[in-house]
């Protein structure tokens, strides 16, 4: 308004009064231009920065996991302990007592430890489950009987955990749980080379455990494997067939406008909401197992559907009419058109929507807690029947532990369950560079 | 979709008007989206293997009776038609006829060039594939050549059946789909604005398309180029808001029209 005001009062000279307004009118536009750019790029800086904390702290605590200490011990393998009567039976082998065995080794090394307590207190730098990868070991070959090997076993959490520096040994005794006289035997045997760290492939190939040197992933995986098959085998055909109804084939009234927002809405609702509907549903009304992938895939299968259908309906509406005229002109019938034009078109849409309502449901907690998934299983699933957990569950459970060793393990079963998701979305984009068509 | 049909009784009487070649012959047809009412009553013959252009304000139901011909708009909601379309006799809006059938007897090309985004080849065979008029792959590569070369773009293709027909120039796609239109062998081609997305160029090799396609097919077109109708076209019809105002011989219509809003309308003082 300065402009008109200036120029009347100075009307002989207005002119150039206005062409100075204009110049700092324009300074003004591109000042105002840069500011709004430079908001934008605060937002993204931001958002990065964020992301990289979270994925470094993440790391920073969990990378540690992927190894773990080893102690190696020289086993006598006794066969006056593990077969007296020399018979071979696998029973007898099976019930032999192996816990001894790295006892009496680990004694060995250390001949001046007398006290019983130290004793007690020396054999539980070995982890406890030692014995059954020594039993695994005579089972797979029992020639070994009677000789003496050196044999790298899995060493306690504190153990693992002074080794990768969770306790300051400069503290006074009474306030680590790692003593001083543990130290010594750990410096001991640190210097005889008896003990260092290896990858540990246990964390990726065994199931849970309350001892963390043994706790794995494995078994959550395999429960989510099966959740996931369940889920996406229920909600593809269901979802895109009801997108494709609903989108392609279903007249307009209010019948159908009435599913459409029901649809939306239940994308929007909690999914544990979806959880109790399992629970009431599948497990306490079709007597499904409970803990079972199977319910637990049909639970995430309701979830995942809303999203399925409002992804594929996105899809095919973006697929031009004019593709639809054509193929109508040329006497398709409507499911041929569909079938032969615009599903493939709208196909990379649909799989994209699809993956990524499929890593949403690889990412849920909260539904599987109400129908038992949250129980603590040590065996490996065999099948969408048998009792599990899945990753995110696992997470949750293990965050509740009070072992420090678990707190690593924690982090990186979330790094793991994060490739996962990582590599789901990179198979959505590749999929959809792979068929996206122009037209 | 939900294009119901309501034939009135004694609308019937085939052949009244006694135009003795009439390929098509529509009667009295209303055509209705929703509540408002698109056509009024349009009575038109279109002769057997003529040119027959449909001119006209936009608005006016051009397309929309094109459209009826070949029934497409059974797929747009709330479109309702009254009335009968004959076709060689036979009433194409009877409920026991296949519309699928009908379409494979009526093609039609579009404003836009709408190749499939597939390749040339599988452009033009697609038709002839879903109605089964080919045994094997001979008499595929047969209909695929034929209709391209009838639609005159057979030289300039024939090295490059497999590219994507959507890498063709606009021209080229619009001839790609006459030859697709034509190579289900329909006896009726409807062309809805043909060549208002074409060059001038483009679309004079169109017009010479349709020129020599005039022999074997019978072809409905709409336009919005009054000298367009006025080449290609034995025969213009005339509509303004809904109505059919007037139809006769082209030559008779461009040059002595009866109706005065034909002549205001050709002669450029409205439309």
């Amino acid at each position: 308004m300065t402009d008109i005001s200036k120029s009347a009062a100075l009307p002989t000279g207005g002119r150039t009064v206005k062409k100075r307004d204009s110049d700092t009118r324009m300074r003004r536009r591109y000042a105002a231009d840069k500011r709004f750019r430079l908001y934008g790029l605060v937002a993204i800086c931001l958002a990065i920065a964020a992301l990289i904390w979270l994925l470094a702290s993440i790391t920073a605590s969990g990378y540690q996991a992927f190894v773990q200490t080893h102690i190696q011990l020289e086993i006598n393998f006794d066969a006056s302990t593990i077969d007296p009567e020399g018979t071979r039976d696998e029973k007898t082998l099976k019930r032999a007592d192996y816990a001894g065995l790295y006892k009496s080794a680990i004694r060995e090394a250390f001949p001046e430890v007398r006290n019983r307590r130290d004793r007690r207190d020396l054999t539980r730098l070995i982890s406890s489950g030692a014995d059954l990868q020594l039993r695994d070991m005579v089972l797979s070959n029992p020639s070994i009987i009677g000789t003496r090997q050196k044999v790298w076993l899995v060493a306690a959490d504190e153990v693992d955990q002074f080794a990768k520096g969770a306790y300051d040994p400069n503290k006074p005794e009474s306030e680590r749980p790692f003593k001083d006289k543990e130290i010594a035997w750990f410096n001991t045997l640190r210097s005889a080379g008896a003990l260092e760290k290896q990858f540990n492939w246990s964390f990726f190939s065994s199931g849970t455990s309350r001892e963390p040197e043994l706790a794995g992933i494995w078994g959550a995986i395999v429960g989510s494997f099966w959740t996931m098959l369940v889920t996406l085998l229920l909600s593809f055909p269901i979802g895109v067939a009801a997108a494709i109804y609903l989108q392609e084939f279903a007249p307009k009234n209010r019948w159908t406008d009435l599913i459409e927002v029901n649809i939306n809405n239940l994308a929007a609702v909690p999914s544990i909401v979806f959880g109790l509907l399992g629970l009431a549903v599948f497990l306490n009304f079709f007597g499904l197992p409970r803990s079972a992938p199977m319910a637990g895939g049909m639970v995430l299968a309701l979830m995942t559907l809303p999203t399925i259908i409002i992804a594929t309906r996105a899809a095919l509406s973006a697929v031009p009419p004019s593709i639809r005229e054509a193929a109508l002109g040329v006497g398709a019938s409507r499911q041929q058109t569909v079938l032969h034009h615009v599903l493939p078109l709208a196909l990379p849409g649909i799989l994209t929507g699809t993956i990524i309502g499929m890593a949403r449901a690889l990412g849920e907690t909260a539904p599987l807690l109400m129908i038992g998934m949250v129980a603590f299983i040590v065996d490996i699933p065999e099948g969408p029947m048998s009792a599990s957990t899945v990753l995110p569950v696992q997470i949750f459970l293990w965050s509740d532990l009070p072992e420090r060793a678990f707190v690593e393990r924690t982090s990186a079963a979330i790094l793991v369950l994060l490739g996962f998701l990582i590599a789901m979305n990179a198979i959505a984009i590749l999929l959809r560079k792979k068929f996206e068509r122009r037209w | 979709m939900d294009a119901t049909v309501e034939t009135e009784p004694g609308t019937a009487e085939t052949a009244a008007t006694g135009t003795d070649a009439a390929k098509i012959s529509a009667r009295g047809v209303d055509v209705f989206y929703g509540d408002k009412q698109a056509l009024f009553g349009v009575d038109l013959e279109i002769p057997e293997n003529q040119v027959t252009a449909l001119i006209g304000p936009s608005g006016c139901g051009k397309s929309t009776f094109l459209r009826c011909i070949n029934r497409m708009n059974d797929v747009i909601e709330g479109c309702r038609v009254r009335g009968t379309i004959l076709m060689d006799s036979m009433d194409i809006y009877d409920p026991t006829l296949d519309v699928v059938q009908l379409r494979a007897r009526v093609g039609m090309v579009f404003q836009k060039p709408n190749p499939f985004p597939k390749s040339i080849y599988d452009n033009v065979a697609y038709g002839p594939r879903i109605h089964g008029l080919c045994a094997d792959k001979a008499e595929v590569d047969e209909i695929v050549m034929t209709s391209l070369e009838k639609a005159g773009l057979l030289n300039e293709v024939i090295d490059r059946l497999n590219e994507p027909g959507t890498g063709l120039s606009g021209g080229q796609q619009q001839r790609l789909c006459i030859a697709r239109a034509i190579a289900v062998s329909p006896d009726v081609i409807l062309m809805d604005e043909p060549c208002s997305a074409l060059d001038p160029i483009a679309t004079a090799r169109i017009e010479e398309l349709i020129e020599n396609l005039r022999e074997r097919y019978t072809i409905v077109i709409v336009t919005h180029s009054m000298q367009q109708a006025a080449r290609v076209s034995q025969r213009t019809a005339f509509f303004h808001l809904g109505n059919l105002v007037e139809v006769g011989d082209t030559e008779q219509m461009f040059t002595n029209p009866h109706d005065e809003r034909t002549q205001g309308y050709i002669t450029g003082r409205y439309g």
